[in-house]
């Protein structure tokens, strides 16, 4: 049985699993609440230097402020049909390191292996100019492809960890009652892997959404270009990468107060033993 | 009465672990057998066996006739006939008890919604736990997970029940809760086999207990036998350990 999820591993020893993914931003913890919290200070601060900075000074901040916002849509379009494809290709990227049968599991480790292994900016540059005129992709195509298959890989680990975490004895209980493998999967253990996995999910959204800022040099018009496209026009560096930072630090700490309520609700409805 | 399961020369090996080493049991219609020995005797491994949780090396095992071991029998639907409950309960944490109950009647019988709630909530009444269908498996005892579990299986309307050490993980407080259960449906006429060392419970239910040792069955005998003369050494000095 060497190899499969279900096999070394009792119910006892499995309670404790967390997993660990660092690279996000810091998912805030509940008992970090009070109002000088880390989160808040940073937070708030930001949002209130995108405010007063405007209005103090509109001449260049309010025009940057106005100039950024096509930038935002094409930063959130490249990562939230990114952050799909990964999910999709993680999932079963995932299943395919659990997987019994040896070849599937070799494919689904090597394509985990050589992913992980390659920086995410030379893998940008060889969807889009080594490969973009052999598949002809554009500049956002190869983005959204080389960030999916990226990401797909570090989503497939995630998955495989968490479906790892979940006792033997629930697959055991699932088709002694007459379930078949993949019924098991669908109505046990993916559910109660996605209460396990979905912080790290989260944090790797939020990682996304930070290293959409890379696709900038695809031509695509992110946040980042746009930010760079106004610089570069006005020589207003300071202050255009200045606001860029900040929007991105609103955006994170957004998303990782949004994980983290997310994860709090989660445990309530039935925690995995 | 007719046999019911046949297990012949059942062997399996872990590695160098000889787990079962040529066992054959028969078991009749409606009988209550416990099954005891040593851990590692290889008693959970030959109840795993049965419905093919553990797949043997060598050997053969019939359910009604029909073969479980052969490997193009048809295990899904010799699983929904037979019914096992864990010495861990396996509750599935993401569902409520009454969902517990309901899921595999609903996916793999098929069966309409309403019907098998109706069915789930008689289950729970036959349990004693009537008002816990809305609960979270998290909120039970242990005694209380463990009759979910057991109304679980009998949801599939099995016509044989493992239970695999079913009170080894429970408070002693809520052993004879779950006993209760058990000695309940042995009284109704299932067929049952347990691997347990709850002598109480094979006093007040079992027809037959065999004991295991090595791989190998030692002995079997009806209950009043096997507790005052047992006829092997092993047996007696097991029982000098657990009685």
């Amino acid at each position: 049985m060497k190899g499969s999820p279900f096999s070394d591993r009792n119910s006892k020893t499995s309670d404790k699993t967390t997993i660990n993914v660092t690279d996000g931003t810091l998912i805030p913890l509940k008992d970090e609440g009070s109002l000088l919290s880390a989160w808040n200070i940073s937070f708030f601060g930001a949002i209130a230097l995108l405010v007063l900075l405007p209005i103090l000074s509109p001449d260049p901040y309010l025009h940057i402020l106005s100039f950024v916002p096509d930038g935002l849509v094409a930063t959130f379009s490249v990562t939230l049909i990114s952050i799909f494809f990964a999910l999709l290709i993680g999932l079963f990227a995932g299943l395919g390191r659990i997987s019994q049968n040896r070849s599937i599991n070799r494919i689904a480790t090597v394509y985990v292996e050589i992913i992980r292994g390659i920086p995410l900016l030379v893998q940008l540059f060889y969807i889009y100019y080594a490969l973009g005129p052999l598949l002809r992709l554009e500049g956002p195509s190869a983005a959204i492809v080389a960030m999916s298959v990226c990401y797909g890989a570090y989503m497939a680990e995630i998955f495989r960890a968490g479906m790892q975490a979940i006792p033997r004895g629930q697959m055991e209980a699932a088709l002694a009652l007459g379930m078949s493998r993949s019924m098991a999967m669908r109505k046990i253990i993916i559910p109660q892997t996605i209460r396990i996995i979905l912080p790290p999910i989260g944090n790797e959204f939020i990682a996304l959404l930070k290293d959409s800022s890379l696709v900038s040099i695809l031509a695509v018009s992110d946040l980042l270009r746009r930010g760079r496209e106004y610089a570069s026009t006005t020589f207003r560096y300071f202050e255009s990468y200045t606001v860029i930072a900040l929007i991105y630090l609103v955006m994170t700490l957004f998303f990782s107060r949004l994980v983290a309520m997310m994860e709090e609700k989660l445990r309530h409805r039935g925690k995995v033993h | 009465m007719e046999k019911y399961i046949e297990i012949i020369d059942a062997v399996k090996n872990f590695g160098s672990v000889r787990a079962l080493q040529g066992v054959s049991i028969t078991v009749k219609k409606g009988e209550v057998v416990l099954i005891i020995g040593p851990s590692g005797s290889g008693k959970s491994t030959l109840l795993r066996s049965i419905n093919r949780l553990e797949r043997l090396d060598s050997g053969r095992i019939l359910i009604d006739g029909e073969s479980v071991t052969d490997p193009g029998a048809d295990i899904r639907h010799i699983r929904e006939e037979v019914g096992m409950v864990f010495q861990s309960f396996n509750l599935f944490p993401h569902l409520t008890v009454l969902d517990n109950i309901t899921l595999a009647p609903i996916c793999v019988l098929k069966k309409n919604k309403d019907e098998a709630i109706e069915t789930a909530r008689r289950l729970l009444a036959k349990v004693g736990l009537s008002d816990k269908e809305k609960a979270w498996p998290e909120q039970l005892s242990g005694g209380q997970q463990q009759r979910v579990a057991i109304a679980r299986a009998l949801a599939m309307n099995p016509k044989v029940m493992l239970f695999d050490e079913p009170t080894s993980a429970l408070d002693p407080e809520m052993i004879k809760e779950v006993l209760d259960v058990m000695t309940e449906l042995a009284r109704e006429g299932m067929t049952m086999l347990v691997v347990s060392h709850e002598m109480g419970f094979a006093r007040a239910a079992a027809h037959r207990i065999i004991f295991m040792d090595a791989g190998q069955i030692v002995e079997e005998a009806p209950p009043d036998t096997f507790f005052t003369s047992p006829r092997e050494e092993r047996t007696r000095k097991f029982l000098e350990h657990i009685l």
